[in-house]
């Protein structure tokens, strides 16, 4: 049965569909909106502005003078002799830049040694401790960082805990000297990032089909053997994604060496901090920003590459 | 009642685009319980969505009593959908689920309440109406999921595989359910199914879809009885497919014998191919007479209500029969091996368009 | 550990359950020491000199801590619910959809504040909001806000997005279908499905929030010290226990947070 159609409707093809997908899409950007602005106000809109100010002359009392110069990116590396205007390599931002790489790669490697039997034993509890397990290394993940810093400061302070004990046993006779030490940062850091490295640890274990290392053990391999050889292979997206959440934020951090490596202990982000205050050097500053932000873009997309070539191959 | 025209639907672009309908048209008649029959992948479902108002047509337009309705979204539409996973919302209770549409209708609170209470019964729901709807069974979320599309009272109600998710026993009772149903709310149904059985259990019309077309659209009898293509006959029942000669309204099989044939449009004189039921054919053993042909039985299949014969023919070509059995039939089966007598019942033999 | 019982396991690797229960021990034990020695009597961080609340109460009497701490709470509240409100939009957009122009740009976006150290967006905010507020001569909290409520989008966003995923997406079209506008469809079905999404990003948002430090102290302006950034301006003094009980509230605050986070998260999966 047909009823008699007044008018017969013609659409060019596609376009019902170009009309629903436009409007879909406006729907979408507007709804992005709020969000966009206030990061691009307030997070990604300032680096843009950092970027202009590195290529500015600093100002004779902080901020920056509006002429164009390169002196703030090539302070990164080099210094110029206050008498003669010779240029030599900035031995104390070499140091600082060394200190900050080798102690986020201690770091990294700690908490690599303390994690993943971590996160393999919580993985491998029965299910109904499993959670309450997490549970534990979840809470001072989200716990302040501040808090957990001062925990540590209290500890490892001459007249703290660690020393106090050492004393009364009579193991030492002076308190030992552990603040304001390279390390104290990194046994800091090591404490305040390591559940950053158990979490992703544990939820390539928790992936893990134990009927691989089953069939490995079946297979005349030893528990260490199919650990090295079976066990690993498969949870090493898990231990890279660790790594590169651990070494990214000990590369930029700033509040624990702060508290624990005092005035002399610089790492990144310390001197950062001090181009902005005592040193008065913005453009110095903001070069330095830019570096230390290329630096962790580099690992983040080292991190994406590696992962994305595990998911092709897996 | 419903118009489809010319619809044609693509999804993605380039390289990695889809098309899943392909230049469909059909008209589906107020009252008719009406299904569209197909494999997976077969457009089926889309031409659903396409009526639903939940995707726009590439090209085409779809009409509604004669009015155009292409560019209404799903809730301007008087069509509603009964969907496969039934997408009960899991936050509200049985009775608040069949209420949501008229709710959104704005009907008044009375109104509303009388036509729940209606449906419950309908469904017969009444003792679980304050239940979550994940504290009832599978059937029972089915007829919920069924009510709750009934309740607006739409003009057309569009069923996608709404019985695929149950057990056979329960999809056979929910089966004479919906006819039910359908007779009594007078709703324009529409289904979507891979079964063949439902399909010819329930319809008043069947679609065929296959590869994004729609191939044959007739009753469930001659759809099985006639159909115009290999693909349907293939897709439903059990077929044989001979070689054949065709002049006007007679065919000639090649292994032997005329036969008075039903002729699908623009099929030309000549070669065809020809369909014969497995059940239309009768066996005997021994040797043929006239109007009958020689065969020799390769394979005898015993499946309770019916035995089923594979014989090879001169031509080479392979015959299937499929006799009921009857408590003294055994004897009248010929065993394998021997030579058979062949008869196609009058009727039998449809040209196919292929 | 290994069970005779169960006898061979391959889930079981010498050493690594001791090295995990000391990690775990190790993990709490610098916070536990520092719980026990905000209720000490004496000034002393290491030696115990008897219980007592002395140290709650001079905290608590101080106008610094009070000041600061409300102006935290103040600070947490608005840039959390600012910034759940805009990562729920964001996150309806964003997920269940085709790609459309713009999606990768939106989530780079979206996760852009997580992905630069906080030092360097400090020092970037430090530049420009110095510069705004001596061309407009305004230095409300306005700049904290906006500047928290950036930083909060991505982790508010995260437990929503996760959670509108998993979500049966033939509800809503279910719900369209049963003549519901969009705005109807968002109210009725939507919402409240993804209700506890919505509450886990505000709660982290908040605890986001209330942490920060390094932003909060580039972007203050002068007497507007956050609970965190006052406790690091005193850290340059003699430390009494004063500080361990300002952060055993804070310790205490953020781990029935996280309890709720846990709790919200686990139930929804």
């Amino acid at each position: 049965m047909s009823e008699a159609t007044t008018h017969r409707p013609t659409y060019r093809p596609g376009e019902l569909e170009a009309e629903a997908n436009a409007a879909d899409n406006r729907n979408r950007w507007l709804l992005s909106l709020p969000a966009l602005v206030i990061i691009v106000c307030a997070a990604a809109g300032p680096l843009l502005v950092m970027v202009v100010y590195s290529f500015l002359t600093p100002g004779d009392y902080g901020n920056v003078k509006w002429e164009f110069s390169l002196e703030g990116w090539i302070g990164t590396l080099v210094q110029r002799d206050i008498f003669d205007d010779t240029l030599m390599w900035a031995d104390a931002h070499l140091s600082i830049f060394w200190r900050s790489l080798s102690l986020s790669l201690i770091t990294t490697f700690l908490t690599l040694i303390f994690g993943v039997p971590t996160a393999w034993f919580i993985a491998t509890q029965p299910p109904s401790r499993k959670q309450f397990w997490l549970f534990l290394v979840t809470v001072p993940f989200w716990t302040n960082l501040l808090v957990r810093t001062i925990a540590i400061q209290e500890l490892i302070r001459s007249e703290g805990v660690i020393n106090l004990v050492l004393l009364k046993i009579g193991i030492i006779t002076e308190p030992i000297q552990m603040m304001f030490t390279d390390f104290a940062i990194g046994f800091g850091m090591t404490y305040v990032y390591l559940p950053l490295m158990v979490l992703p640890v544990y939820a390539a274990v928790d992936k893990l089909d134990f009927r691989l290392v089953e069939a490995a053990h079946d297979l005349y391999a030893g528990r260490w053997t199919a650990f090295r050889r079976v066990i690993l292979p498969l949870i090493k997206p898990g231990i890279i994604a660790g790594s590169i959440l651990v070494f990214v934020p000990s590369l930029g951090a700033y509040v624990t060496p702060r508290v624990l490596g005092g005035g002399k202990n610089l790492m990144f982000g310390n001197l950062i901090e001090l181009q902005f205050g005592a040193g008065r050097n913005w453009p110095l500053g903001a070069a330095l920003s830019l570096m230390l932000m290329a630096a962790v873009m580099v690992s983040l997309i080292f991190y994406v590459r590696v992962t994305s070539r595990e998911q092709a191959d897996g | 009642m419903i118009q489809i025209e010319n619809a044609t639907k693509t999804f993605g672009q380039g390289d990695s685009a889809f098309t899943a309908l392909r230049d469909v048209s059909v008209d589906i008649a107020a009252n008719e319980f009406f299904t569209l029959l197909g494999p997976s992948g077969c457009g089926k479902t889309t031409l659903l969505r396409l009526i639903a108002g939940f995707e726009p047509p590439t090209k085409g337009a779809i009409l509604l009593s004669g009015s155009d309705i292409s560019r209404l979204p799903p809730n301007q539409r008087p069509v509603n959908t009964v969907f496969q996973n039934y997408a009960l919302f899991p936050h509200m209770s049985v009775a608040q689920n069949i209420a949501f549409g008229l709710e959104m209708l704005g009907k008044p609170k009375a109104e509303i309440a009388k036509t729940v209470d209606e449906m419950l019964r309908l469904v017969r729901m009444e003792e679980l109406k304050d239940r979550r709807t994940s504290e009832i069974s599978g059937g029972q979320q089915q007829r919920v999921a069924l009510a709750r599309a009934l309740a607006p009272h739409p003009q057309v109600l569009l069923l996608d595989e709404p019985l695929s998710a149950l057990d056979l026993k329960l999809r056979k009772e929910m089966q004479i359910e919906l006819k039910r149903l359908q007779s009594e709310t007078g709703i324009t149904f529409v289904f979507v199914t891979h079964d063949q059985e439902e399909a010819l259990t329930m319809s008043d019309r069947v679609a065929v879809m296959n590869a994004g077309r729609i191939l044959q659209v007739g009753s469930p009898r001659d759809i099985y009885e006639r159909p115009s293509e290999r693909f349907v006959a293939n897709f439903i029942g059990e077929s044989n497919f001979l070689d054949a000669e065709r002049i006007g309204g007679d065919v000639t099989l090649a292994a032997g014998g005329s036969f008075a044939a039903a002729v699908p449009e623009g099929v030309p004189e000549g070669k065809v191919s020809v369909l014969i039921r497995p059940e239309h054919i009768r066996v005997r053993g021994g040797q043929p007479e006239a109007g009958e042909l020689s065969a020799k039985v390769e394979t005898v299949v015993y499946s309770g209500d019916a035995t089923t014969l594979h014989l090879r023919l001169a031509t080479g070509e392979v015959l299937k029969a499929r006799m009921a059995n009857a408590p003294d039939s055994d004897a009248a089966v010929p065993a394998e091996g021997q030579d058979a007598a062949v008869s196609i019942a009058p009727g039998a033999v449809t040209v196919l368009r292929d | 550990m290994a069970d005779a019982r169960k006898g061979y396991s391959v889930r079981t690797l010498p050493g690594f359950a001791i090295v995990a229960l000391f990690t775990l021990v190790a993990l709490y034990a610098p916070i536990a020491i520092l719980v026990v020695f905000s209720f000490n009597e004496g000034t002393s961080l290491a030696i115990w000199e008897g219980f007592s609340l002395r140290w709650y109460r001079q905290a608590i009497a101080n106008e610094a801590v009070q000041d600061a701490a409300l102006r935290s709470l103040f600070l947490a509240l608005s840039a959390s619910f600012v910034a759940t409100t805009a990562a729920t939009m964001a996150a309806l957009a964003t997920t269940r959809t085709r790609r459309f122009p713009g999606r990768t740009i939106i989530y780079a976006l979206i996760n852009q504040p997580l992905m630069v150290p906080e030092i360097v967006t400090a020092v970037a905010l430090l530049i420009v909001f110095a510069w705004i507020k001596v061309w407009t001569g305004h230095t409300s909290m306005i700049y904290l806000i906006v500047a928290h409520t950036a930083f909060c989008i991505p982790f508010a966003y995260l437990p929503i997005r996760a959670r509108l995923e998993t979500m049966d997406m033939s509800l809503e079209i279910a719900a369209r279908d049963l003549y519901a506008s969009r705005w109807l469809t968002f109210r009725r079905v939507t919402l409240p499905l993804m209700w506890p999404g919505i509450v886990a990003g505000l709660m982290l948002a908040f605890v986001i929030s209330l942490d920060d430090v390094v932003i909060t102290e580039f972007v203050k302006s002068a007497g507007q010290e956050t609970l965190p950034t006052y406790m690091l301006g005193q850290l340059r003094r003699v430390v009494t226990p004063e500080v361990n009980a300002i952060s055993t509230a804070i310790l205490l605050a953020g781990a029935i947070l996280v309890s709720l986070f846990f709790r919200l998260t686990n139930r929804q999966s």
